[in-house]
């Protein structure tokens, strides 16, 4: 816009560069992520992902209409591997969702700035994959269409919910983080719904925008309110992030099963949990911003801030490691002692390897500020943690059931193709999810992204 | 009331503030300030300290966690009491994570329509929407409205007010 007054030149002294790209004003960032959702064509590498991905959703639905018509028999879960792949990508998916609610929420409370331009499509990734992660447990159960009896409610068989029970939390921390992460990303969006709805040039656009937007006016009333609330959302999703995954893991810490039955799980599986969620960042950020030509918002000081994250993270798996490791030496215990036996080394060792190799091995190569300057790498690098992670879960929830206490009772576990076409199908649904997100709303948060950009006009007056 | 009040459009963020708190100190008291992202001390500068907000949070919050500790006691003890491996029927211990979920759940929805229904959203009529320029307050405008039902307002004398202090332009709010 020719004479505003906010034309920052961003000489931010930090190694890894700035957070947003200099020369950026107010309109400037409104008109490059609004562009994308309101006046600019779809690109044609749109039609091309969002169309394979739809592709991909209908297998996910020919499974699942299968699955209904001739029940979980179909899939290669039976006596002793009664979990399976269900549970494995259960698990896994719900992971993923905790990156998204750790940026928008922890980093909103710990004032990290560079978290605003990957605040809004984390927090999309977070519902998206708790969708895909909600799926399970009901596809698993053996009659899906009673799924409602897990709730509490008044009913003629005169029974209630066990609230000792761990599966019975994971149904109140599931439906509260699906929630509460929608709650966050839609009050995350008013404000920017109300600016496509201010720009948007045809009216059918200004009634749907308009109606999202409630009426919203940048009062400074509302504002100050509207940051309250914000706040206090962030001050309450982060104990529940932990909380979420923490009672995931008593899924399996509170059962008796060798191998599940240690104290390491909660800390273990919230490390893991943000780690994979970070390497999914990584993953839906490094094309995006590629596509979409955002490398202004999105900037190495972004990616390398994650690939620190993940690093991190993953030195707190790798422990998790160690100390199941350890004490299943140090429990004495024969049972626990061959359960780690047998993961490393049993039918199942190869994976076990693998997911040392792509959880810890690998990343290691993050120490190098050559690695983490470099997109296609952290990009592979992404993909190799989230395969790592999955491998994870699939060796935590296989080998601990394979083989148990009585070896009269052991089995093998193999997914059959409803299995596998279930999976893929849902990484399919997430895809898409997340194609019809980046074309139908806007992808990054434009007023935080001013707000950023006034700070650091602010700050150059001071200086 | 022939307007709804008079509106002053400002190109930067500072010299909104600055013009809030002069229109503040110069005794008017129902005015708005409106902006495209949130402005620290802006709504301290019109008079507005408390959001109202928390209070609410709070009392939500309280309310979610008794209900959940209340609920798994009485599943579990009253409505549907069994005992398993000879743990007395109210085993408090297990109720913590149900109660701490209910807790955030309810308090977060408290969030939502706290901040709605004391901002009155969803609201699908209002006047400052009229000035035609205000499409830019979601944008990259800044604007301060004094409203006439203020005691202090007068046509012309709130008119010579808001063109001292340099606005980009003022124009009449329509009702």
């Amino acid at each position: 816009m020719k004479g505003d007054p906010v034309e920052t030149q961003l000489t931010v002294q930090d190694p890894d560069g700035p957070v947003v790209a200099p020369g950026h004003t107010y309109e400037s960032v409104t008109e490059r992520i609004g562009s994308i959702v309101i006046s600019l064509r779809t690109p044609r590498q749109w039609w091309i992902g969002a169309g394979i991905a739809f592709l991909v959703v209908n297998m996910l639905m020919t499974a699942i209409a299968w699955l209904f018509w001739r029940g979980v028999g179909i899939w290669g879960i039976n006596v002793p591997v009664a979990w399976g792949f269900a549970i494995v990508n259960f698990v896994w998916w719900i992971g993923i969702g905790h990156a998204g609610t750790l940026i928008s929420a922890i980093l909103l409370l710990l004032k990290q700035d560079w978290r605003t331009s990957i605040n809004r499509f984390a927090e999309a990734m977070t519902l998206f994959a708790v969708a895909c992660a909600g799926m399970f447990p009901i596809l698993h159960l053996g009659r899906p269409q009673v799924f409602y009896w897990l709730f509490p409610y008044p009913n003629t068989m005169g029974i209630w919910p066990q609230p000792r029970s761990p599966l019975v939390w994971d149904v109140f921390a599931v439906s509260t983080y699906g929630t509460v992460s929608l709650i966050f990303w839609y009050i995350g969006l008013i404000p920017d719904v109300a600016s496509l709805r201010d720009r948007a040039p045809q009216m059918w656009k200004k009634r749907i925008f308009g109606l999202m937007a409630m009426g919203w006016r940048g009062s400074a009333k509302h504002w100050a309110r509207y940051e309250m609330a914000y706040l206090l959302l962030g001050g309450l999703a982060t104990p529940l992030v932990v909380s979420v995954h923490t009672v995931v893991s008593f899924d399996f810490a509170v059962s008796m099963i060798p191998g599940w039955h240690t104290t390491i799980f909660p800390p273990y599986f919230v490390a893991g949990a943000i780690y994979s969620g970070f390497a999914m960042t990584l993953t839906l950020a490094i094309p995006l911003r590629k596509f979409y030509h955002l490398e202004d918002f999105i900037t190495m000081h972004h990616l390398q801030n994650m690939a620190k994250v993940m690093l991190a993270t993953g030195m707190i798996v790798a422990y998790g490691y160690m100390m199941e490791a350890f004490f299943s030496y140090f429990s004495a215990d024969k049972f626990e002692t061959f359960m780690f036996k047998n993961r490393t080394t049993g039918p199942y060792g190869p994976f076990y390897g693998l997911l040392i190799l792509f959880n810890i091995l690998i990343p290691q190569s993050l120490w190098s500020k050559r690695v983490r300057s470099s997109i296609p790498a952290l990009f592979i690098l992404s993909l190799v943690v989230n395969t790592g992670m999955w491998l994870e879960r699939f060796v935590i929830v296989i080998t601990s059931l394979h083989r148990d206490f009585l070896p009269s009772s052991w089995g093998i576990y193999y997914p059959t193709k409803w299995d596998i076409m279930t999976y893929i199908g849902t990484l399919g649904f997430f895809s898409f999810a997340f194609y019809l997100f980046i074309r139908l709303l806007p992808a990054i948060s434009m007023f935080e992204m001013r707000d950023l950009i006034d700070k650091k006009a602010g700050k150059q007056l001071v200086h | 009331m022939a307007v709804y009040g008079l509106m002053a459009e400002f190109e930067d963020p500072r010299a909104l503030l600055h013009a809030a708190q002069l229109a503040y100190d110069s005794g008017y008291r129902k005015l708005d300030a409106y902006s495209p992202m949130p402005i620290h001390g802006l709504a301290e500068a019109i008079g507005f300290t408390r959001t109202g907000v928390s209070p609410i949070v709070l009392a939500a919050g309280v309310t979610g966690g008794i209900s959940g500790f209340t609920l798994c006691w009485w599943m579990a003890a009253v409505a549907y009491p069994h005992i398993v491996a000879g743990r007395p029927l109210n085993s408090w211990p297990m109720w913590i994570p149900i109660t701490f979920e209910l807790t955030v759940l309810f308090a977060a929805l408290s969030c939502l329509l706290g901040m709605l229904g004391l901002n009155r959203l969803p609201q699908p009529y209002h006047p400052v929407f009229n000035v035609p320029e205000f499409a830019r307050a979601s944008q990259d405008r800044f604007f301060l409205c004094i409203e006439a039902t203020d005691p202090v307002f007068d046509a012309e004398g709130t008119l010579l007010f808001l063109e001292s202090l340099h606005p980009a332009s003022v124009a009449e709010v329509e009702p």
